[in-house]
């Protein structure tokens, strides 16, 4: 029991932080808190997919030059989840700052950042 | 739509992910398929073929240059856009 | 009179501070090949300098050290280092981003000569990330209009 916890947590943790943005995406009601909603989920489908790269007693992937012709991939972790969220955080921030640029056009027009005002603005 | 509703959706959600990984590999497994097919040749090949000792270095601009060209190209656009929805003349 | 002291406090530290941290991104920007590092960490915290310069001064100083013309240019003059350094491999007959081919231009063998074109690329990623992360903040903080206070007092 105690081994099945401990080789799952971390996937329990990344699931809660899930939940915690899914949550928050739906339920409020300011613009903005969605959008933070949708900056935690963002985050932590990118931290799950780094902890899938770990390996148990790998060390960081820089290969030492002195022990050129015998190197074993099992002494290193996996560089390929990493290469791929780094272009994964590009993507969030471009898309972070476009949506806060969106906000800032909708305050101008409506006056206001809350969902229903801004249907009962619309349905007029 | 109002909060029980949605509570009620994040719980299904979350339910259903964690019974989903009980199906996930040992966390720190060595032979776990993420780590077998593509990237053991990443790490042994990546001092001989380019004289670059950091995987990740080689295997971002090397062997996977076309996408971070394109991600390149995405944060760019993203700036342009930006330009063009808030610097209006009013 | 609490306020022009914080202010002060702020500054000289700003300005002790904001070319370590230049150098300090320039450092992380040519250790990518041996280290944990590269182009993107590099360009982030080198934006991180000239937001730092934007927020502890006023919009004034930060224009006159990083022109908005200068940084619109820089946005894509990263890109096209990029795209020009795939293109290079064209004309020796090698496929796109072919790195190898570029022995025929910089008099080194095959295999270094892809740790030379790593280097290139990683150039341009870095100017592009700096300059579009500055360019969003400061869109973002004056909301487009860009409006400069008159020179209240002549800190440089």
């Amino acid at each position: 029991m105690t081994d099945f916890i401990l080789s799952k947590y971390n996937y329990w943790i990344y699931v809660i932080l899930i939940m915690i943005g899914f949550y928050g995406m739906m339920a409020k009601n300011n613009l903005m808190k969605k959008l933070i909603g949708m900056t935690i989920f963002q985050w932590s489908i990118i931290l799950f997919y780094i902890s899938i790269g770990s390996k148990k007693g790998g060390t960081v992937p820089i290969i030492d030059p002195s022990l050129h012709p015998a190197i074993r991939a099992v002494d290193y972790i996996n560089p390929l989840p990493h290469v791929l969220m780094l272009t994964a955080i590009v993507v969030g921030v471009a898309t972070t700052g476009i949506a806060l640029s969106l906000l800032i056009l909708i305050y101008r027009k409506y006056g206001t950042v809350e969902e229903d005002e801004i249907l009962e603005a619309l349905k007029k | 739509m109002n909060k029980l509703a949605a509570l009620l959706v994040t719980l299904m959600v979350g339910g259903l992910l964690f019974y989903s990984t009980a199906f996930f590999p040992k966390w720190g497994d060595p032979k776990q398929p993420g780590s077998m097919h593509v990237s053991p040749r990443y790490i042994e090949k990546t001092l001989a073929e380019t004289k670059v000792p950091n995987a990740v270095t080689s295997v971002l601009a090397d062997y996977r240059g076309y996408d971070t060209m394109f991600e390149t190209s995405v944060i760019f656009t993203a700036g342009i856009a930006v330009m063009m929805l808030l610097r209006r003349p009013s | 009179m609490v306020k022009d002291l914080e202010d002060v406090v702020i500054r000289t530290a700003s300005r002790i501070l904001i070319p370590f941290i230049q150098i300090y991104s320039l450092y992380v920007f040519v250790h990518g090949h041996g280290s944990p590092g590269g182009g993107f960490q590099g360009g982030c915290i080198m934006a991180a300098s000239f937001i730092l310069m934007a927020v502890a001064f006023n919009l004034n100083m930060a224009e006159r050290r990083l022109k908005e013309r200068t940084n619109a240019i820089f946005c894509a003059l990263g890109v096209f280092i990029y795209a020009g350094t795939g293109y290079l491999s064209f004309l020796y007959s090698g496929n796109f981003l072919d790195y190898g081919q570029l022995s025929h231009l910089l008099p080194t063998d095959p295999i270094k000569a892809r740790y030379y074109g790593m280097a290139m690329i990683e150039l341009g990623v870095q100017i592009t990330v700096m300059a579009v992360m500055v360019s969003i903040f400061l869109d973002l903080v004056t909301a487009g209009k860009h409006e400069k206070t008159p020179e209240e007092d002549g800190n440089d």
